[in-house]
């Protein structure tokens, strides 16, 4: 049969199109057309196919060989086709046959040894090949562990070309030394590292409540940094498909091994200030890759230094502070990929980070200072609900020997002070405190009497903006479930209002 | 043998032999050959044979010791069946045959050590 068609998948963010590559190899001279709009790392597939083959001791047709990849209106990228288009030329000549699995899918990149390299993507590959029927997938071998989180779909893993032609000749699979797939065995960050900070660690649990987005302001080397990475160590864990989610975009991002298959712990992502709009949200010219935000689904998004960030970069974060996911169009198509997580920026006081209101040591002029902060759009500033300072430990705290809460203590109480929100909420389109609409707010889920007219004085007193009064009243939620209030009370909303210290933003 | 022929004539000697053995090959399938390395300024053609189907055919043959450099037939580029192309409508015009069907075929020969041959006819490729 000089005629043969495999099924593979090409991937448009999380989401695959099923693609059928067809061989034909017809007499005339020989020559190698690859159809399919196929961007360059396919285009070069034909060499990687050509070496693989001949040094496996398999034959290349010396013939007219065309390949179709269909349907040919889709933009093809990526190295994974190099598999099914090898195994295409093989069942073309007639050397194997692929009838042995009904509906079959094949991914994998090429060495020129004929050695089946991982290629990116695997997971959501799966997912939705599964979605379409398909009950068979040969993968790349490294990329087993992966392709077996689908109880639903029988997996075939290959280390090299020879081994896929061995199965279909005579059905003999390679022995597969069991790897277990180890969790990620590094010692996670404990909020017991953290000495005093009381306030901020206050304002960590309130935000990990009511999944609050939060500026953190202090002068260098105070903890900003250190506090925000323990966040995710008092979140709530993933749920099966929320990590599952997110083991996807770390599929198709290629950071997977370092992140760790269905890893339960929430993401924590920290893009450099000097980050590109395109690394923050996602891009790519052929393929678009998943961003920051995508990487920090289910987690935390850590922004240090943000005021140094370019303008543009900042503002790219609204849409999917909004929505919770990020649509990224390019000239061949448009790719949606979940951006749903938690902010956190962290920010020096004034441009030479020691203003703290009152020590001499900062060198900025007033207009510097205040120009400092003001970088932050208002839209932006409009998301986040709290601002806190960060201060120098004291000495005191540094000497003592005592240390703060840990992580699981703390995280008990979230977990606890989420449980009672969820409640709440199970009738109402939102899950998390901050999510409250400022409707509600003003009716429904308002806070006591007493918290609401403190909340009107300050509103009369200028002191807060009719923003600031809504963003005070979801953090006051959050400080009541914490504390088991079926309703915020003053006190709530006093501490509430303290959060947002930062009021001269 | 006291000198050995230079690299060149060498494999001057090997396409002789492939054309050779082309033509004969053609001959016992019923063509008539009526020209060989017919040559113009802009290049030559190999063998041209009219078919039993009364076609002109134009034959380029390409032959080889081994596989080392790829396949014979992979010596033909564009730029090469282009020229080919170009050259058997020269000799079409030549001889008053402008407008008959013709045909252009490849052929690639493969030698080994022995001495035995192998002939990859291709026909109409162009």
């Amino acid at each position: 049969m000089a005629l043969a068609k495999v099924e593979s998948v090409s991937l448009n963010g999380l989401s695959g199109h099923a693609i059928d590559i067809e061989v034909d190899i017809a007499e005339g001279l020989p020559s190698f057309t690859l159809l399919g709009l196929p961007d360059a790392a396919l285009s070069e597939s034909r060499e990687r196919v050509r070496s693989a083959l001949l040094n496996s001791g398999l034959p290349w047709p010396h013939k007219k060989i065309t390949i179709s990849l269909s349907p040919a209106w889709l933009p093809k990228s990526g190295s994974h086709f190099d598999l099914p288009i090898a195994i295409g030329l093989l069942e073309a000549q007639g050397l194997i046959s692929t009838h042995r699995c009904s509906s079959l899918i094949s991914l994998g990149e090429l060495g020129l040894d004929g050695a089946i390299r991982p290629v990116r993507g695997v997971l959501p590959t799966l997912v939705s090949a599964l979605s379409r029927g398909v009950l068979s997938a040969i993968v790349p071998r490294a990329n087993f562990a992966e392709a077996k989180v689908l109880p639903d779909i029988e997996v075939l893993a290959f280390s090299y070309l020879s081994e896929v032609v061995r199965y279909f000749t005579t059905g003999e699979l390679p022995v597969m030394e069991q790897i277990s797939v180890s969790d990620s065995t590094a010692e996670p960050l404990n909020l017991l590292d953290v000495v005093g900070q009381v306030p901020a660690r206050h304002a960590l649990e309130i935000s990990a409540i009511g999944s609050h987005h939060l500026l953190l302001i202090g002068p260098p080397g105070t903890g900003k940094t250190m506090l925000a990475e323990r966040l995710p160590s008092i979140m709530p864990e993933l749920t099966d498909a929320l990590s599952l989610e997110v083991s996807a975009i770390h599929s198709v991002a290629g950071s997977l091994t370092q992140r760790g298959l269905l890893t339960r712990t929430p993401p924590f992502v920290a893009p450099h200030h000097t980050t590109t709009t395109a690394a923050m949200i996602g891009g790519g010219s052929h393929a678009v890759r998943p961003g920051a935000v995508s990487l920090a689904h289910g987690g935390v998004l850590f922004i240090d230094e943000a005021p140094e960030c370019a303008a543009g970069v900042l503002d790219s974060l609204r849409q999917p502070l909004e929505s919770g996911h990020v649509t990224i169009s390019r000239s061949i198509g448009t790719v949606t990929y979940p951006a749903d997580f938690l902010l956190v920026l962290a920010a020096n006081p004034c441009p030479c980070g020691k203003f703290n209101g009152r020590g001499r040591a900062c060198t900025c002029s007033s207009m510097q200072i205040r120009n400092y902060l003001k970088r932050f759009s208002g839209p932006l500033l409009d998301r986040i609900d709290i601002r806190t300072f960060v201060e120098a430990p004291t000495r005191a705290e540094m000497a003592s020997e005592g240390h703060g809460e840990s992580s699981e203590i703390v995280r008990a109480r979230v977990l606890q002070a989420r449980l009672i929100a969820s409640d709440r909420f199970a009738e109402e389109g939102w899950k998390v405190n901050a999510d409250i609409p400022s409707r509600e707010l003003r009716g429904k889920y308002r806070a006591e009497r007493g918290g609401m007219s403190f909340l009107h004085a300050e509103l009369e007193g200028q002191r807060l903006s009719a923003r600031g009064f809504h963003k005070v009243l979801r953090v006051a939620w959050s400080i009541a479930d914490s504390k088991g209030h079926m309703r915020p009370t003053q006190s709530d909303v006093e501490d509430a209002f303290a959060l947002r210290e930062g009021t001269f933003l | 043998m006291i000198f050995t022929l230079p690299f060149t004539m060498k494999n001057q000697i090997l396409g002789a032999l492939g054309e050779d053995l082309v033509a004969r090959h053609i001959q016992a399938r019923g063509y008539t050959l009526i020209e060989r390395n017919w040559r113009i300024k802009s290049g030559e053609v190999d063998l041209i044979a009219i078919s039993p189907e009364n076609i002109t055919v134009f034959i380029e043959v390409k032959s080889r010791r081994s596989r080392t450099y790829g396949d014979p037939l992979d010596a033909i580029r564009a730029s090469k069946a282009a020229r080919l192309q170009r050259l058997a409508l020269a000799w079409l015009v030549l001889n008053h045959k402008w407008g008959d069907e013709y045909r252009i075929d490849c052929v690639g020969v493969l030698f080994d050590k022995a001495g035995n041959y192998e002939i990859d006819y291709r026909e109409g490729v162009l």
